[in-house]
């Protein structure tokens, strides 16, 4: 799978969704803060955290003996900047960058 | 489908909200090749915000970026007009090319240089022919600067504030296609 798919894959989940969301509103948290807000085991807070984390949408860095989760902005960043702006922005620039997408892939 | 519950009051206190931003992208480049990028004037003013970084690679040494002349006028010409040095700071910690920390400040608005320094990391690993690039920003003490480069201001126009995201996203598609986002090179 490419790093578009899995992010897409990654996003294409309500609950997933949610948590990205919890740690937009507040960065660095636990797993144990992440499972309290959500009716679901924590085994299954964790597969949705790892979901996120193969997607790079969730960086998780050690603090003392807690692990806390970050939210990574940066693919959904990489998503608009080759997907959404290549719709919207009908300029000649982007036609360029395009056409130079299209031979990269090819 | 999982239910999504509201939030409720838990009994234990809660925690102070992180004054870290963590940023990651993966990037198909050699560790030097990004090392450079961060550290090298001709690179970094090719990318993102531009202006020429300085640094001075020894724990101690000073770190700048000075403004380039484009950048000046366009910050003259939107009302704030700018000092040459625009960033500035002191190596913390090198380790080339794998590891890089830097007291970071920014003297773009006063407001914000009044917050004082934060501390920036970048951490470079070498992975199966690329690499993951992560940006470590501590941000206590300085809220005004978090929303910046959290890209809270990108809807203000100007490209100046798609924050750290935008800075790694441009920096791979140069590192990556030898052109940035806005089609310079």
């Amino acid at each position: 799978m490419s790093d578009d798919d899995l992010v897409f894959k990654a996003l294409a989940d309500p609950t997933r969704r949610h948590l990205l969301d919890r740690l937009f509103v507040r960065d660095g948290r636990t797993l144990t803060e992440l499972e309290s807000e959500l009716t679901m085991t924590r085994f299954g807070v964790m597969k949705h955290l790892r979901v996120l984390e193969e997607a790079g949408l969730v960086v998780t860095r050690k603090s003392g003996r807690e692990k806390l989760h970050f939210l990574n902005p940066v693919p959904i960043r990489l998503l608009h900047d080759r997907w959404i702006d290549k719709y919207t922005e009908r300029h000649v620039s982007a036609l360029v960058d395009l056409k130079k997408e299209l031979e990269e892939t090819s | 489908m999982t239910t999504v519950t509201q939030p409720t009051a838990i009994a234990t206190e809660p925690a102070p909200a992180s004054t870290v931003q963590v940023y990651r992208v993966y990037i198909k480049a050699g560790a030097q090749a990004i090392w450079d990028a961060i550290t090298r004037p001709e690179w970094t003013n090719r990318y993102g915000y531009t202006g020429f970084a300085e640094y001075d690679l020894r724990p101690g040494g000073a770190y700048r970026v000075r403004a380039n002349e484009e950048f000046k006028a366009a910050a003259a010409a939107g009302g704030f007009p700018c000092p040459d040095i625009v960033v500035d700071g002191e190596v913390v910690e090198v380790d080339p090319p794998r590891r890089l920390v830097t007291t970071w400040r920014l003297l773009m608005d006063p407001g914000m240089a009044a917050e004082g320094f934060t501390r920036v990391t970048y951490d470079i690993k070498e992975l199966d022919g690329f690499c993951s690039l992560t940006v470590t920003h501590d941000l206590a003490g300085a809220p005004r600067l978090a929303l910046l480069v959290s890209g809270a201001f990108e809807d203000m126009g100007g490209g100046g504030g798609g924050g750290h995201a935008w800075v790694l996203s441009d920096l791979k598609s140069l590192l990556e296609t030898g052109t940035t986002l806005a089609g310079a090179g």
